[in-house]
């Protein structure tokens, strides 16, 4: 599923329904379905012997093969009202193989016999040797230990599937009802559940089994101006995290006070539902921004998706070498630039890294999807580019001989390929808190949540909105601004960065969809931060008539 | 039983299903597909593959309790087992006020959605259709990026009522981006047909060679207001978002750029200029679409803006029901009338502009004005006295598209074009639009 299905599936853009059926990943079972017992691990192991010894047999030098269980859950409400619950399940087997030096991919749905999967690891290695005559040259594999038979599983409180789905419906429910007490003309709530069941097996000798889950709560809250005919909206200011539904069991110590809270390792949706309906009903008569030069004070639940766009995409190297530039597009972060050791991404101040293992992510799991064993690397040290984000069959034009294990497909049926991994900001080294960086600030905005996101094909211009926007004045809050966007240029923003506070505030935020790949797939990951403050940036108003 | 089905294959296999319900109402939809694709960057296949798939949704309703089970495989067991599991979701669900009930049995228009050459496709035919495009990056010491993707399929449909539709249909789009090897130009591609035989790779490759070597060296102008040519493509990812938002609900809600103070909607009001007309028609012959909805509602042609003014939105049975309308259902294709002009005729008449290639990277920045906000990309060039004079940096936009289409100066001759940003094929004219607003440079290639 990518954005554009979940906004409309969950009514969460403006519009709606443009498709004639509601789309869904998988077909549609049951909730006692979800809690059934997957295909015992020795059935798995069978299944994937046979697709691994078909390729061989076939004349592939290299075969993998993942077995995917995908389930979801959906409970859609809208002010006092379940719009839907769908609960969906899909299964099947994608082998991925290298015959004649070229990689072949097949998926077979609903695959549960060693036949039907030795004859997915036939047809990839046809597609591969049919392509082969294309090529120019041979893949390079870098080398990777087999781990044996090894599995791995999200450190969950509670599996979020176990809920009763009534428990689940009474919650938004009341988040709704909590919403329209407070000023909402509508709202629409959706809690989106995710369980992904893999294994992967390889001719390298690895049988990794892996258990991750995933969860979003979400609301959007609609305030109208009946005189005028003006609507505002406000979103939730929750993170998707790769927990359970202990993300809903919040201790008051993960709210953050301030001029609004804001949420750490455990989500009041209730609380947050009440003030963004009181927010939206301030939007509508807020003080439209002048445009114009500002410092900016940005909140992690805003400035994990400034650093995934112009961080984290543009040190994918596959886009850096050009394998994405017919969509996603290439990079301005090219290997010239990391090669000369030099190049000032950012001032001093930043450091980011990747990290496919942080406790609560939505990228971190043991193995990724081509065998490798997870781990965390610096991209950018103390201001300059020092690495990328690569994969197997990309290292050696690195210089590096392991894979930094960063290789995802959103489903069986997908190819796996490189992902971004979690990217993050290291958090302040010296002690600050967010009061004390908004005092210094003379002339400025503090940006909370995240909202309207745009960025070129290879990261230099970004154009970036918020969900709540404050106006500082002379270091101190002063009041809500409305119409605010951002523009800069990636370089430029991240050396204008002056202070970053230290990891008391730091926080996680994210996505469920990633979008990158043709076919498109979706990825989830997270970014986490800690509010950073950026100098002079530009600011635009984006009010117009119609 | 093979993925493909004949609609006689479709109907018996609904009628066995249809024949274990025991609810008050049952709708099943039936779906199978194979697809195809090849994708290549850097003069070289990256990946490529092969995937099948079918699905069988059953709805099973008791009074206003639903219930809805989807099932991917077809032995009796199971088939039998996909109505069971949905009539007992539908005795444990809560009452929905808003289900309507399945429809009477309906008549549809004809619709060649369905062309052999693209079903009878092969990994042979598709490396084929791609080596034409290779050879000519390659020959030319350019670099090649595409990506072929076709699929065959159908959708069929049966209720208690005795509604039965069925619909095969094909597709394949072709994208294709050529940079230059040293970066410095970069130039797109992208077609899009229900009829493989259509499609000529060599030739759409020519386009973006040539765009990606006339755009080498590019200049810089200043953001600001500019005439604007945009090809087919970039028209279609800001129209787009016209289309995907002609919902009636969320308009008499108060919260669709659609919607006026006091409950009121922009129904039956001029919003565009006049010569813009925007209609759906699943018989078009150039761009063939399902002449059924999803819940089996007829897809008749339908105006959606014309000469200008908004003549229809789109309901759901129960949001017309609700207001005592027709219940027009979201279309499956769209089309925008045009003149008859080409894209060189356009760039002829222009005194002072710039043409744009392709839109990138389009959100949504205020949906009360549908201010949106992108960057060309792929080839944008400075056009003086009816000649293009050269290439011009890539600039960020933030433009309505509803201001964009007041500010129409001509349209020319529609064609089949891909959105890029969600892979819908549309029928769209190339048009030209005054005082565009760029509102920032980008160094982007």
């Amino acid at each position: 599923m990518n954005r554009r299905d979940f906004m409309q599936l969950t009514g969460m853009s403006a519009g709606a329904l443009m498709l004639p059926t509601i789309p869904v990943m998988g077909r549609n079972v049951s909730p006692e379905a979800l809690l059934e017992n997957a295909l015992d691990v020795a059935v798995k192991k069978r299944l994937a012997d046979a697709a691994l010894n078909a390729a061989n047999a076939k004349g592939a030098t290299y075969a993998d093969i993942r077995i995917g269980r995908y389930l979801n859950q959906f409970v859609v409400t809208r002010e006092n009202k379940v719009q839907n619950i769908t609960n969906t399940e899909s299964y099947g087997v994608g082998v991925r193989v290298i015959a004649d030096g070229c990689w072949g991919f097949a998926a077979v749905v609903d695959a549960k016999s060693e036949a039907q999967t030795a004859k997915a690891a036939e047809e990839a290695v046809a597609i591969a040797k049919a392509n082969a005559k294309l090529m120019k040259e041979p893949v390079q594999l870098a080398p990777q230990k087999g781990f044996g038979e090894v599995s791995w599983k999200a450190p969950i409180k509670q599996n979020a599937f176990e809920v009763p789905i009534k428990e689940k419906v009474d919650l938004l429910l009341s988040v709704n009802d909590a919403a329209m007490k407070n000023g909402a003309n509508y709202v629409n709530s959706v809690l989106f559940q995710v369980n992904e069941q893999k294994y992967f097996a390889s001719t390298d000798g690895s049988y990794i089994d892996q258990d991750i889950h995933r969860i979003w709560p979400i609301f959007n809250v609609t305030a109208i101006d009946p005189k005028s005919g003006k609507f505002e909206t406000r979103q939730s200011l929750s993170a998707p995290m790769g927990m359970g539904y202990d993300y809903l069991q919040a201790n008051p110590t993960d709210s953050i006070k301030g001029i609004t809270t804001r949420y750490n390792t455990g989500y009041d949706m209730l609380g947050d539902a009440v003030s963004a309906a009181r927010q939206a009903k301030e939007k509508l008569t807020a003080k439209s921004v002048v445009a114009g030069k500002y410092d900016l004070v940005l909140d992690p639940s805003h400035l994990w998706l400034t650093i995934h766009e112009s961080v984290g995409h543009p040190l994918e190297l596959d886009r850096v070498l050009g394998y994405e530039a017919n969509f996603a597009g290439t990079s301005f972060a090219t290997l010239d630039k990391w090669k000369a050791g030099d190049f000032k991404y950012g001032s001093p101040e930043v450091t980011l890294f990747a990290d496919k293992t942080q406790v609560g992510s939505l990228g971190a799991v043991g193995w990724d999807d081509e065998g490798v064993d997870t781990q965390k690397w610096d991209l950018v040290k103390d201001g300059v580019l020092v690495n990328y984000q690569a994969i197997r069959d990309q290292v050696h034009i690195i210089g590096e001989d392991h894979s930094q294990g960063c290789c995802y497909a959103d489903s069986w049926s997908s190819v796996q390929f490189q992902r971004m991994a979690n990217v993050s900001l290291a958090p302040g080294k010296t002690p600050l808190s967010v009061e004390d960086m908004i005092k210094d600030v003379e002339k400025g905005i503090y940006i909370i949540g995240d909202g309207s996101f745009s960025i070129d094909q290879q990261r230099y211009n970004f154009q970036f909105g918020g969900q709540l926007y404050y106006e500082i004045k002379d270091g101190k809050i002063a009041e809500m601004l409305k119409d605010v966007s951002y523009q800069s240029n990636t370089q430029e923003f991240w050396n204008s960065c002056t202070k970053i506070c230290d990891e008391r505030d730091y926080r996680l935020g994210g996505s469920f969809f990633d979008g990158k790949g043709q076919p498109s797939q979706s990825s989830a990951v997270s970014h986490g931060s800690s509010t950073t403050r950026f100098d002079g940036v530009n600011v635009i108003n984006t009010a117009r008539k119609i | 039983m093979p993925i493909i089905l004949t609609e006689a294959e479709a109907k018996a296999l609904l009628q066995k299903v249809l024949k274990y319900s025991k609810a008050d109402e049952c709708e099943i939809n039936l779906s199978g597909e194979q697809r195809g694709n090849i994708r290549y960057a850097r003069n070289e296949v990256s990946t490529s593959g092969g995937i099948t798939n079918q699905n069988l949704t059953v709805q099973s309703s008791f009074g206003k309790k639903v219930g809805t089970a989807s099932i991917d495989e077809f032995d009796e067991a199971s088939l039998e087992k996909v109505v069971q599991r949905a009539e007992e979701l539908a005795r444990l669900a809560p009452e929905n006020p808003e289900y309507i009930g399945v429809l009477e049995p309906q008549t549809y228009v004809q619709s060649k959605g369905y062309f052999e050459s693209t079903a009878n496709v092969n990994p042979d035919k598709r490396a084929d259709a791609v080596a034409k495009s290779l050879q000519q990056t390659r020959d030319k010491k350019l670099v090649g990026a595409g990506f072929l993707d076709d699929v065959h399929g159908y959708s069929a449909m049966m209720n208690s009522k005795g509604l039965f539709a069925y619909y095969p249909s094909t597709n394949v789009n072709f994208s294709l981006t050529v940079r230059t090897e040293d970066g410095q130009g970069s130039g797109y591609v992208i077609r899009g047909f229900s009829d493989f035989d259509k499609l000529n790779t060599e030739t759409a490759t020519q386009i973006a060679v040539q765009k990606c070597l006339g755009s080498v060296n590019a200049r810089a102008l200043e953001p600001g207001k500019y005439t604007v040519i945009l090809e087919p493509t970039a028209a279609s990812v800001l129209l787009e978002n016209i289309f995907f938002n002609l919902d009636a609900r969320s308009t008499d809600e108060g919260r669709s750029f659609l919607s006026k103070p006091g409950g009121k909607s922009k129904l039956g009001d001029k919003i565009v200029d006049e010569r813009v007309t925007i209609y759906s028609d699943p018989a078009n012959a150039e761009l063939p679409a399902s002449p059924w909805s999803g819940d089996g509602r007829p897809q008749a042609k339908t105006n959606w803006i014309e000469k200008g003014v908004v003549k229809n939105l789109a309901y759901s049975r129960f949001w017309a029901k609700e207001k005592g309308v027709k219940a027009t259902p979201f279309p499956n294709n769209l089309i925008m009338a045009g003149g008859t002009s080409s894209l060189e005729d356009m760039i002829k008449s222009t005194k002072r502009g710039i043409l744009v290639t392709k839109l990138w990277y389009i959100r949504t920045v205020d949906p009360q004005t549908l201010l949106l906000t992108g960057l060309t990309r792929d080839g944008t060039f400075f056009i003086e006295d009816g000649k293009i004079k050269y290439p011009v940096k890539n600039f960020r936009f933030n433009e309505s598209p509803i201001i964009m289409l007041n500010n129409l100066e001509a349209l020319g001759k529609p064609e089949r074009t891909v959105s890029t940003e969600s892979d819908r094929n549309y029928l769209i004219p190339p048009m030209k639009i005054r005082e565009f607003t760029f509102t920032s440079l980008s160094d982007a290639v």
